[in-house]
């Protein structure tokens, strides 16, 4: 495990992510994370008092983590959401428009590459969490 | 036809540099085969046996001569001077070099085109109607709607690394030339108390597991298009299965879960999906529509034909097609000449074509799902001039809809799935069945051959279709008949043991003869099987 990358302003969350089972057993714990089979529509009801949600990618081409962020930031989820596992340099630009502000991937990413591939497009065709505006809200104002 | 804007045009200018730059690092070694595969798939670019492949997007099938020419241009520079049209209306390149690729991209983008979502576990390039626009049974244009379609899927970041590729079809009449319901998202364009809007199948597919995709809902209106298709993929982004890819696509899952219950949870999250502000207006939908208004027809080009050249007779009877406007045909050029590859067509029969469509066709051609070449508005006047044209560079075979106007995939001559080859077979079936009067005896009879059960080359749905397998090192062939991607969307079946390459050849003649002999009146080959039923073609095969 390397350092994760973060893009958000707050301190990083110091308690350590507990499983979904657990968070949804124990009232008090403030940090999750989910495999990528699990449900993220469970965490709902608890989203006000998580300050930190993993969420796992066991290969990079598994690609349900990018439904589970949205699902989490479509519902208000404010808090840190982070991708851990296979997340390569080549995915992270989707990952960040489906909500993701932190990575702690398995191997070490090369910043300037990540830099530049977040730079890259200047527009996007769809809406998504992210609330970029899409090119045809360009188009029609 | 469609044109791009400036953030069009810059999204896939942003995506060539892109590429670029991934090329460069898989070259120089900082990405693995591992990580580069999923990038180059996602731009189209396959590794087959002998070389890369590149599949150009063709965006439902519908070019303009400059587009076209660049096509034929890319075949002579970087191919071996010809290109492969496919079975979802776009082009392969066979022999493509690496480091070309992103050069190749570049000279795509200059002519508004891209690889973009060709291939990779992605929604993939948006088929449609060949004869959209042109066709004088569909209740309105489906390309506005599959653009719109088309730009909500590229680069879509939710639904880049879906449990398995991911098709989709747009028609717009009751005929369908599209073979919609064996697509992942088939969309028929219909009219609900005046309002037109989309009719929704989800879950249909050939491969390994054929199986016509169920109606889920019967009206999705314009402004909640996206939503609705939002809701479809991420049920199955989900919920599909990734333990096996051989069960990836959504048709297991539909099948699996039953229509009712994948229905609901589309609704469910649907529901959700439309607080989310994530369709288009209706202005841009009518803003696209504008690109795709009619061309200018004259409006007294006369009916009259001049027939008494006997070819261009059969030519015409057979490969013009009713067009909607008095006065103009749709011509389809067949690209399945006696003993050649079916969908392969010359730099210089490319050049040809674009120049035609210039010429005659009011600059549009469109690529068929059967693998043909169609230009769509010829005024019929002048349809002597282009089939004289189209003869003298052999693109006059008048058998569309014929046995010879087979689909074949690339078989194992290309494909490095494939378990037998297709394209030998194909030829030789042309061979077999070249006379054209035999041929038009023998009417509409849907020829399809795939060299392994993944069926790029769509058995499942052929009149008569054609499976290559390996039997312990040679390769066989299982017969297959009574299958359609027409309206009337049906399976075909296996009528028993395989058979050598010229065994299955003698085969399919038995199974023409015994039509011959049982058909009533005007009946296709297809009618008289369903009537007649497998047991009396099995009879017939294998005594």
């Amino acid at each position: 495990m390397v350092e994760a990358i973060r893009f958000r302003d707050d301190d990083v969350h110091e308690e350590p992510a507990v499983s979904l089972d657990a968070v949804l057993d124990q009232s008090n714990a403030t940090a999750v994370r989910i495999e990528a089979g699990e449900d993220a529509r469970l965490l709902l009801p608890l989203l006000d008092r998580l300050a930190l949600i993993e969420v796992d990618f066991p290969v990079f081409g598994d690609g349900r983590g990018y439904s589970a962020a949205q699902i989490l930031r479509e519902a208000g989820y404010k808090g840190e959401l982070r991708a851990s596992g296979d997340v390569l340099v080549d995915q992270i630009a989707y990952m960040r428009r489906c909500g993701f502000d932190a990575f702690a991937p398995d191997a070490p990413l090369d910043p300037k590459v990540m830099d530049k591939a977040l730079e890259l497009y200047d527009a996007v065709y769809q809406g998504t969490t992210d609330s970029r505006a899409p090119i045809w809200k360009l188009r029609h104002g | 036809m469609y044109q791009y804007d400036k953030y069009d045009q810059k999204m896939v200018d942003t995506r060539v540099a892109e590429f670029r730059d991934q090329v460069e690092r898989r070259l120089a070694g900082e990405l693995t085969e591992d990580q580069f595969k999923p990038l180059r798939l996602m731009n189209g670019l396959y590794l087959q046996l002998h070389a890369y492949m590149l599949r150009v997007a063709i965006p439902y099938g519908t070019l303009s001569g400059k587009q076209m020419r660049m096509l034929g241009h890319i075949a002579r520079k970087y191919d071996r001077d010809y290109g492969h049209f496919t079975t979802r209306q776009n082009i392969q390149y066979n022999w493509i070099k690496l480091e070309d690729a992103p050069d190749i991209l570049a000279d795509l983008a200059s002519v508004e085109m891209h690889a973009i979502q060709t291939s990779g576990n992605c929604i993939r390039n948006i088929s449609s109607d060949q004869y959209a626009g042109a066709a004088a049974d569909e209740i309105s244009d489906p390309r506005p709607w599959a653009e719109i379609l088309r730009q909500w899927s590229s680069f879509h970041p939710e639904f880049s690394y879906l449990p398995r590729k991911f098709k989709i079809a747009v028609i717009a009449s009751d005929e369908d030339r599209a073979a919609m319901r064996l697509h992942d998202i088939g969309i028929q364009l219909i009219h609900k108390d005046g309002e037109l809007g989309a009719k929704f199948f989800v879950g249909g597919g050939m491969g390994r597991t054929p199986m016509i995709g169920p109606e889920i809902r019967d009206f999705v209106p314009a402004d909640e298009l996206i939503s609705y298709a939002e809701a479809c993929l991420r049920v199955y982004n989900r919920y599909g299965r990734r333990d096996n890819k051989y069960k990836a696509r959504i048709k297991i899952l539909v099948h699996e879960l039953g229509k009712e219950e994948y229905t609901r949870q589309v609704e469910e999250e649907f529901a959700h999906m439309k607080t989310l502000g994530l369709n288009p207006p209706v202005e841009e939908l009518a803003r696209i529509s504008e690109y795709f208004a009619d061309p200018a027809f004259e409006p007294d080009a006369s009916d009259d034909l001049d027939l008494s050249d006997p070819d261009f007779k059969l030519w015409v009877d057979q490969n013009t097609v009713e067009h909607k406007q008095a006065g103009y045909a749709i011509a389809v050029i067949s690209l399945k000449p006696q003993g050649g590859i079916p969908g392969d067509a010359s730099s210089a029969q490319i050049d040809l074509m674009a120049d035609l469509a210039e010429q005659y066709s009011f600059d549009e051609l469109r690529v068929t799902h059967s693998q043909n070449i169609v230009l769509p508005h010829v005024k019929k006047s002048d349809l002597y001039a282009l089939w004289q044209k189209l003869d003298e560079a052999g693109l006059a075979p008048a058998n569309l809809d014929l046995i010879t106007d087979s689909i074949a995939c690339p078989g194992l001559d290309y494909c490095s799935l494939a378990n037998a080859r297709s394209i030998p077979l194909a030829q030789k079936i042309s061979e077999r069945f070249a006379d054209l009067g035999r041929q038009r005896e023998l009417g509409e009879l849907k020829l399809k051959i795939s060299g392994c059960i993944n069926a790029c080359g769509h058995h499942h749905a052929g009149h008569i279709g054609i499976l290559g397998v390996d039997r312990k090192g040679t390769e066989n062939y299982q017969l297959l008949l009574g299958g359609s991607a027409a309206e009337d969307t049906s399976l075909a079946k296996i009528t028993g043991p395989g058979f050598s390459e010229d065994g299955v050849i003698d085969a399919i003649e038995t199974v023409t003869d015994l039509y011959l002999k049982e058909r009533q009146e005007d009946e296709r080959f297809i009618d008289t099987y369903r009537r007649v039923g497998m047991a009396a073609f099995k009879e017939a095969i294998y005594g």
